[in-house]
């Protein structure tokens, strides 16, 4: 938190100008809550000790409170990676980084064991990510425990190596056998480079130093622009894994150069408005959805903040839409990018050009007021050659004190869009009936487009309609808003719509029915007339006027019919009617008592069949009286009983399958009872006739 | 005129030499006289009753009446076979043939019925 406010150091300004057409808002609590929602710990600590740094950072630059219990878990996980012997020179870096911010005690004996393990790490160094975390340890470890003596062996020899990973377009390889090159690297072996100078600044060959900056410089000519004048880094897409993303490229090297400029006393020679295009980058992006994107925001607007190359200042405004009916007056605000404060300045007010308009401005240049209190600079009165509209308003931005212009940046002139708005006065309106040969009123009605009207006219072919009006601004000038139309609805829904035009302040519309006629329709009767006034800046209004009887001649035959009405647009998703479906009529039974009767009738003949059987003398002699015999003669006459009876039960409820299967056993069995029954009665009988 | 008349006397005397002649007749034969009678009678009825209440379930009335059909058929049949060929088949296999086709005929007039 200190270090936001820390002294501000001398460095070279270039003025130049610099466009700025867009509005970017510095810093604010919306920012401060997206953060506290985006890095919450799981079950209190994070994946890893990067993230761990990454969420400290945040609420360290962002100046929220640091919460104990987080504080904690990050230094107990810092002092197991510490202690831990399989820590890599990565892990090691983080947890440092970490540390600089949660500030968590490291005893002797381990910082002793890190300052060795890193230089090991150093010496046996082979790709640009090793050189960087080790050496990047080595730098952490030299803050944060004073007594240590950390020494970094052969500084040059470890500067030329990193060196070597360069490439003459100023971007930088990862490792000598991966031929891939990127800004993203170029930024993480600027920061290396910067620690191994920081480190052992006196072994290092001021030529190489120098020799960096032409790379630093080389490096920017590949940045790339917005049309708002945000300049950013981003690098080929060639391999899915190594590629980070403009956000993330661009603050890496951001950070790279900044950290370079801090140890550096020499000149960079960079264009005066890249610290203002990047700051316009990442104020651009407003608030990141994704933490590792909104620690690489928040980092690098930290970076700009407080840098040795040049502080861009960015002006903001509450509300850039005015109104001149309520007097409001013009604020601005000037910050830094976190919104912090500035040195004394005066923001002046230069030119103010209507929309679209190349003519010279309508206000002389002058100051504005700055108030204490709000900390903003206030436009207190309008010009009044400002009415109702839109314009651009030019600013430029002085510093007070001279020595402030060398450390910070301020592009010269800054465009902003403006819009003023005003209660535009409706007046003088009327709507008449004329004639059309002479030109003379036959009824004319005063109207109150503020309020409500209920005007009835009547009106044939041979006449015109006639509605005017006045439109007055403010400041008594006139005013064309962008839409004036009058509507004219038939009974049938069918609508015509007319633009009213204009000269100056007087608006008016003349409707000659004789050249309408057909594209009426020839439709007579009743027209309701509706008038439309619209503008984004006035007090628009949608008025309905009345109505007007139209007596048009009868439509020839080849006359074009209107269009057909839209029906109700909901009516299509309304229910439907009613379907009830017609079933076939069932069949018109008997009554019951007739098929009761018939029923009794069918039995009848089998009676008189029993009845004529006993006639004729029917009688059982032949039955077999021996035992064997007669059982078979039962069974047979039982199993034809049970077949019969299989049958009914089939037509009550079996199906076919199953009464076949029934029937199937029972045909068997009476196959055999039978074949033996009747065998037996035809050898007796045979025996008798021979007999 | 005398031919008239006598054809009404030879009428009348036809119509007693039958009669007489079919009492003669085994009571076996009668039986099965009687069951053809009755079946044919019991058919009669059911196309009365469907001509009085229309044939609004057609199967029904067909299975019925087939029925009844069918079986005076089945009749006779054994009827019609026993005399001339007694010697060779005897009436208890003509009257297992009877039972057996019956009962065939009553499974599909069962399944028909609905």
């Amino acid at each position: 938190m200190a270090r936001r406010l820390a002294g501000f150091l001398v460095l070279l300004l270039v003025v130049s100008i610099c466009e700025a057409a867009f509005l970017f808002q510095p810093i604010s609590d919306s920012h401060r809550s997206a953060a506290l929602e985006l890095f919450t710990p799981d079950h209190g600590s994070f994946k890893s000790l990067e993230e761990t740094y990454e969420a400290l950072r945040t609420f360290q630059i962002l100046g929220i409170e640091k919460k104990p219990d987080l504080t904690a878990t990050a230094c107990r996980s810092i002092s197991e990676t510490v202690g831990s012997s399989s820590s890599t020179a990565k892990d090691l870096f983080y947890a440092l980084k970490a540390n600089s911010i949660a500030e968590c005690k490291i005893d002797k004996k381990a910082s002793k064991g890190i300052i060795s393990r890193l230089n090991a790490a150093v010496s046996g160094a082979s790709s640009l990510l090793d050189f960087y975390y080790s050496v990047g340890g080595l730098v952490l470890i030299k803050d944060q425990s004073s007594e240590a003596d950390v020494h970094l062996a052969d500084a040059e020899g470890v500067f030329r190596s990193v060196k070597a990973f360069s490439q003459s377009d100023g971007r930088w390889r990862y490792s000598s056998s991966n031929p891939e090159s990127s800004a993203f690297a170029a930024g993480i072996a600027l920061e290396t480079l910067a620690g191994i100078v920081s480190l052992a600044s006196s072994e290092i060959d001021q030529s190489l130093i120098s020799t960096l900056k032409n790379d630093i410089i080389k490096l920017f000519d590949s940045i790339e622009k917005y049309d708002d004048g945000a300049l950013y880094f981003d690098d080929k897409l060639v391999d899915g894994h190594e590629y980070q993303g403009p956000l993330s490229t661009t603050s890496s090297v951001l950070r790279g150069l900044t950290a370079f400029a801090a140890v550096t006393a020499e000149n960079l020679n960079l264009p005066g408005d890249t610290m203002l295009g990047l700051a316009k980058f990442f104020l651009g992006i407003c608030v990141p959805g994704d933490a590792k994107d909104f620690f690489n925001q928040i980092d690098s607007l930290a970076c700009l903040e407080s840098n040795r190359v040049s502080i861009p200042l960015i002006l903001s405004f509450p509300s850039t839409v005015l109104s001149l009916t309520r007097k409001d007056s013009l604020k601005v605000g000037v910050s830094t990018v976190l919104g912090s404060e500035v040195p004394s300045l005066t923001v002046k007010l230069v030119g103010a050009f209507s929309s679209g308009s190349k003519d010279a401005s309508l206000v002389e240049s002058q100051e504005l007021n700055f108030d204490k209190a709000s900390g903003l600079h206030i436009l207190n009165d309008l010009p009044k050659s400002i009415d109702v509209g839109s314009y651009t308003f030019v600013f430029e931005v002085v510093l007070h004190e001279p020595e402030h212009e060398e450390v910070y940046f301020m592009g010269s002139q800054t465009k902003v869009p403006i819009s003023v708005t005003g209660l535009i006065k409706v007046e003088n309106s009327e709507i008449a009936v004329l004639d059309s040969d002479l030109g003379s009123i036959e009824s004319q009605k005063k109207l109150d487009l503020a309020g409500k009207n209920a005007i009835s006219l009547s009106a044939n072919h041979l006449q015109k309609l006639r509605l005017s009006f006045q439109l007055t601004t403010p400041h008594g000038r006139s005013f064309k808003p962008h839409q004036a139309f009058l509507k004219l609805r038939h009974e049938s829904k069918v609508e015509h719509i007319f633009v009213v035009g204009n000269s100056g302040k007087q608006f008016e519309i003349v409707l000659n029915f004789l050249g309408l006629v057909e594209k009426f329709f020839y439709l007579s009767g009743k027209y309701d007339m509706e008038l439309t006034i619209g503008d984004a800046a006035m007090n628009s209004l949608l008025v309905a006027i009345g109505h007007i009887e139209l007596d048009l001649p009868e439509a020839p035959e080849k006359a074009p019919r209107p269009p057909p009405q839209p029906v109700d647009p909901y009516s299509r998703y309304g229910p439907k009617a009613e379907i009830t479906h017609i079933f076939r009529a069932p069949e018109k039974r008997p009554p019951q008592e007739l098929s009761l009767a018939f029923l009794g009738l069918t039995i009848l003949p089998l009676l008189g069949f029993l009845i004529g059987l006993l006639r004729l003398g029917v009688n059982l002699k032949n039955f077999p009286t021996k035992p064997v015999p007669a059982t078979f003669a039962v069974l047979f006459h039982v199993g034809i009983g049970a077949v019969l009876l299989l049958y009914v039960f089939f037509w009550v409820k079996l199906d076919l399958f199953q009464t076949l299967k029934l029937l199937g056993f029972l045909g068997v069995f009476l196959v055999f009872v039978g074949h033996r029954i009747l065998s037996h009665l035809a050898a007796a009988s045979a025996k008798l006739k021979s007999a | 005129m005398g031919r008239t008349s006598s054809t009404k006397e030879d009428a009348g005397a036809l119509f007693h030499s039958l009669r007489s002649a079919y009492a003669a007749t085994p009571v076996n034969l009668k039986i099965i006289d009687l069951y053809v009678g009755f079946a044919i009678f019991t058919a009669l009825i059911q196309v009365v009753y469907m001509a009085m209440v229309g044939s609004f379930p057609f199967n029904s009335f067909l299975s019925g009446v087939l029925s009844c059909v069918g079986t005076a058929v089945l009749a006779g049949k054994s009827n019609f076979l026993s005399p001339l060929f007694a010697k060779d088949l005897p009436p208890e296999r003509a009257f297992a043939d009877f039972v057996l086709c019956n009962l065939v005929l009553h499974l599909v007039i069962m399944n028909f019925l609905g």
